[in-house]
Formats: C-alpha cells, sequence, structure tokens
C-alpha cells in the first residue's frame, strides 16, 4: 500500500520565502495571504523531504503517516 | 522527520531567526545538525565558535556550548578551546570574508597544524550583514555595493587555500545539494584533524538584488546548481568548459598526526612519564 504522511507547519517560525513551494515535486504546498506556507493536499505527499532540506527556518515537518484502523 | 528532531537542538525562544526569508545560512545550519544527530553526539561536549556576520548569529540559535567571538577569530578561540579540552569536540562557523579576509592568517595556520577542528565556511560571495560589499570571494564581473560595475578582483578558492595549507579534509558542498551537504559535513566531523567545509549558499537581499538573480531565493539557489558542478564529471572537463564553474565534492582526505595528539606525547616526554 502507498505510504501516507502528515506534514506538520510551524506558521510562526514560516517566513513564506517560498523554497519548499518551489522544489516540492508534487506541488502540493502555497504561500497563503498571511504570506505562511499552507498544505493543499497532503494525502499525495510522497515523502521525498525536499520541503524539510530546504527550509532555512525549521519551519516544516513530513512523518510518515500512522494508519488508524476503523 | 528531521526538523521534529533538530528542533531539540534550538534555542527555541530565539526564533525566527534574524536572517532574511530564504537566506542560505538556515540551510547550512539544519545540514549541520542532522549531521550531528546522524553521529550521535552529546549536544554537551560540542562547542560551536563563530566570528562576526549572519554567520555569525549562529551560535545564538543552537543549545550547544557556544561562542561568539571577535570578526576572523574564530579559528583562534576555538584553538584555544581544543587545546585545553581535547575530548570537546569544536566546530568553527565562519562567513567568507570572515574566514578568508580578516581571519585569513588564523585559517592557513589552523589548517598547517593539523587541530582537530571541523570548520565550515558559509561562502555566500558576499559581506551580507554591513551591506553587500565585495568580499575575497565574490567572483570576477559580480555587482557590490563597492564595485557597482562588476568586480574586477580574482577571488580566492576557498578549497584550493586550503589545500595549499595543509587541511587534512577538505569539501565543498551547497545549500542546494543538501542531502550531499549533510553527508559531507558528517564526514567532516567525523574526521581526526583540521577539516574545512567550503558551502556555497546564497544571499538574496545583497547579492541576489544587485546581481540580476532579484531577492527570490530560488533563483538564488537556482544559480548555485547552474555553476557547480561533481568532482567527477569536473576532472574530465576541459579548460574550456570549467570557465565560471565550481567542482564540489571531497578533494582530501588524510590521517596524519594531531596538535592536541602531539602536544600531549610532547608534555610526557617532558615530564619524564614515558
Amino acid at each position: 500500500m502507498k505510504k501516507k504522511y502528515r506534514i506538520t507547519i510551524y506558521r510562526d517560525w514560516c517566513k513564506g520565502c517560498g523554497l519548499c513551494v518551489a522544489y516540492c515535486p508534487v506541488k502540493i504546498l502555497r504561500i497563503d495571504e498571511e504570506r505562511k506556507v499552507s498544505v493543499m493536499d497532503e494525502d499525495r505527499c510522497v515523502g521525498c523531504l525536499m520541503c524539510e532540506y530546504r527550509c532555512p527556518d525549521f519551519a516544516i515537518d513530513v512523518k510518515e503517516r500512522e494508519e488508524v484502523k476503523v | 522527520m528531521y526538523t521534529d528532531i533538530v528542533r531539540e537542538y534550538l534555542r527555541k525562544d530565539k526564533f525566527p531567526s534574524i536572517w532574511c526569508p530564504g537566506c542560505g545560512h538556515g540551510i547550512i545550519l539544519g545540514a549541520l545538525l542532522r549531521a550531528v544527530y546522524k553521529l550521535g553526539w552529546d549536544k554537551n561536549k560540542i562547542v560551536l565558535v563563530s566570528g562576526i556576520g549572519c554567520s555569525g548569529r549562529t551560535p545564538g540559535y543552537v543549545d550547544f556550548n557556544t561562542l561568539h567571538t571577535t570578526h576572523g577569530r574564530a579559528l583562534a578561540f576555538a584553538t584555544g578551546i581544543k587545546m585545553a579540552n581535547p575530548e570537546l569536540h569544536v566546530i568553527a562557523v565562519m562567513g567568507d570574508g570572515d574566514a578568508v579576509a580578516i581571519g585569513g592568517n588564523h585559517f592557513i595556520h589552523t589548517a598547517r597544524r593539523n587541530l582537530d577542528i571541523t570548520a565550515i565556511v558559509y561562502n555566500n560571495s558576499i559581506y551580507g550583514m554591513t551591506g553587500g560589499q565585495v568580499s575575497p570571494t565574490t567572483p570576477v564581473g559580480a555587482r557590490a555595493t563597492t564595485a557597482p560595475y562588476g568586480c574586477v578582483e580574482k577571488p580566492f578558492d576557498v578549497v584550493e587555500l586550503a589545500l595549499g595549507s595543509g587541511a587534512t579534509f577538505v569539501a565543498r558542498g551547497s545549500s542546494y545539494h543538501v542531502p550531499m551537504l549533510d553527508n559531507i559535513i558528517k564526514e567532516a566531523l567525523a574526521h581526526k584533524g583540521f577539516s574545512v567545509v567550503d558551502v556555497i549558499t546564497t544571499c538574496p537581499t545583497t547579492f541576489g538584488r544587485r546581481n540580476r538573480l532579484t531577492d527570490d531565493p530560488v533563483k538564488n539557489l537556482e544559480w548555485i546548481k547552474e555553476r557547480l558542478v561533481p568532482l567527477s564529471k569536473w576532472e574530465k572537463m576541459s579548460e574550456e568548459e570549467r570557465k565560471g564553474k565550481l567542482p564540489f565534492g571531497i578533494f582530501r582526505k588524510q590521517e596524519l598526526p594531531e596538535l592536541t595528539e602531539l602536544y600531549h606525547e610532547m608534555d610526557l616526554k617532558v615530564r619524564g612519564e614515558k
């Protein structure tokens, strides 16, 4: 089964530089009206960590999602 | 994954940092912290020393033993710390002006002595904090406040300088090639002897705006990507192709006697204990 990821954004540390948006291979991040990053579609995240590696402000974290069985 | 881990190494009350949006310095700091985490070092055994400049702000953000010193003297202070406490891991972070202009002499002599310190040079080709003056690593033709029509001086190649002065580990990385930078810094930290990592990075605010890269950090990072070529590819390139490009990778890695150990041996000999 395809792995799913949870993206956490620390909005108070984000400066809205747009590096994570530019280097996201599946383009699921955007800079919102408050000039901070926000996630559009978390389910499409491939977990490549490019946003984490290039974030100069330690403001984005990607973790594998624990599946909750219903 | 890593962000949550390395956030534990930070002084959280000092954030967000003073660095401009998209500044490459934060990317290098992230790589350094991930390398420290992967080595599993105790943060109370690490000393982070810096000089003056944007890079000099680094120790203020990191929860190791830290020291913010005078301009260019990071390595001089680091030498003292290492000689007094050889069991500590000493890391010196410097800007390009800090390392090879004001601190040039400290740099070459620490390399000559082969003291077990890791020097990380945040090389953004300009004096960013003071408003964008020419630094010894500004490329020919690049504009700066003190070179409004383009720089005419030939720049220093930090890697060549370190190789020439006898450093035992010399590498170059960039804030574009990040996972590789993690590995390079990790190897540099683990190396016994003086290790230099020249990290090519961006300064969108003072370098980018004056050099048609604008203050968009993405364009600045792309400029690094265009200029840097891996060492293996560089060796096959002709003189013509090499123009305006820089190689990156690990240039030298050798084991030589380290200064604190030689000093300790001499100490024992003089005391007649050996």
